[in-house]
């Protein structure tokens, strides 16, 4: 077995070729059972983590739970969201693990990893202005525009990063079905012959 | 008629023949009806975390009842307004599929119990009624468990 290069060369691309050829990663690939039942528990797990997530982004809105101060929706509905997102994350690495080649060049994994990263962007900075802020705004039915428009980006960008996840199981664009169009090639990171 | 024909009249409906004849339309439709599923957890979870002492704890469960109603029937119109044309693409696979009949019969109990028991039973709860209240949520978060996991082995069959 080679080490996470290829070419001499450290790549994502040469590292989940390596990975694909763990003994652990075929394993799970080809079992019967295990990796349906982990990409049941994924799907299961967007119940918890993204439910409690659009309840904290319909507070934020001021759409629901309006008598209810933001910190207390935030103090006692968060913790529920990070054990939800520990579980996507472990189930989610492993069904990358499973699949590592044809997941990192597939167009909609690559979208689904930007929309996480714009997600993440978006609660660090409402977190930021939350801690400067939220003193005053608190208690208020409806908060302040850049809290909405915080709440209502994270809406949006969990919505696609749901139905990115769901697109990974289509092959429309994938590397080994040419001809795509060079953009297709581009954002995909197509390795053509 | 028999449940066969009938499975079989609803698979030639012309909402099913679209989505056969369309390379995206059943995988958008399909995200949409997990968009719900994230949504739907939202309004399940905030009263049902509540009953089981978790949460919300500062407030009664009846109020996260009456604040979640809105976006509880927002979920289920979006999920049946997806589900029943994903329904309609392939409901002669649908047919004699275990996941699917348990779906339908983990549905059918889901909604009775959501709206007949527990968003009824929730106003009436004693304070000190922790195990009656943790078993009203328990069963509600059972119910919808079961029928968002065999939703998903509807597509491994």
């Amino acid at each position: 077995m080679t080490g996470p290069s290829a070419g001499g060369k450290v790549s994502l691309l040469g590292f989940c070729e390596w990975l694909a050829e763990t003994p652990w990663s075929i394993a799970l690939h080809e079992s019967l059972y295990v990796y349906p039942v982990v990409e049941t528990i994924h799907v299961l797990s967007l119940l918890l983590f993204v439910g409690s997530v659009i309840v904290v982004d319909l507070r934020l809105l001021g759409w629901t739970l309006r008598e209810v101060p933001v910190s207390e929706v935030t103090t006692r509905i968060l913790p529920w969201t990070f054990a939800g997102f520990v579980i996507a994350v472990v189930t989610g690495l492993l069904l990358f693990y499973a699949i590592p080649i044809r997941t990192y060049l597939s167009i909609f994994f690559r979208i689904k990893v930007l929309a996480l990263i714009g997600s993440g962007i978006n609660v660090l900075l409402l977190h930021r202005y939350m801690n400067r802020t939220r003193s005053a705004w608190d208690v208020g039915a409806r908060p302040p525009l850049r809290a909405r428009v915080a709440g209502a980006i994270s809406l949006v960008s969990w919505a696609v990063v749901i139905a990115m996840g769901r697109m990974i199981a289509y092959n429309w664009f994938d590397c080994d079905r040419q001809p795509q169009s060079d953009f297709v090639n581009w954002a995909a990171g197509c390795v053509l012959e | 008629m028999t449940a066969f024909e009938i499975f079989d009249r609803l698979e030639q409906t012309a909402i099913g023949e679209a989505i056969r004849n369309s390379s995206w339309l059943f995988p958008v439709v399909e995200a949409l009806h997990l968009v719900g599923l994230a949504l739907l957890g939202g309004a399940v979870l905030l009263v049902d975390l509540r009953l089981l002492g978790f949460g919300l704890t500062t407030r009664s469960p009846a109020y996260l009842v009456g604040q979640a109603r809105p976006w509880l029937w927002s979920a289920l119109a979006l999920m049946f307004a997806t589900g029943i044309p994903l329904f309609l693409s392939e409901a002669l696979k649908c047919y004699g599929s275990p996941p699917f009949a348990l779906k339908m019969g983990a549905l059918a109990l889901a909604l009775v119990y959501t709206f007949g028991v527990r968003n009824r039973l929730v106003g009436r709860l004693s304070p000190a009624a922790h195990w009656r209240a943790r078993a009203l949520g328990g069963i509600s978060l059972l119910l919808w468990f079961t029928v968002a996991a065999s939703g998903r082995w509807v597509g491994f069959y």
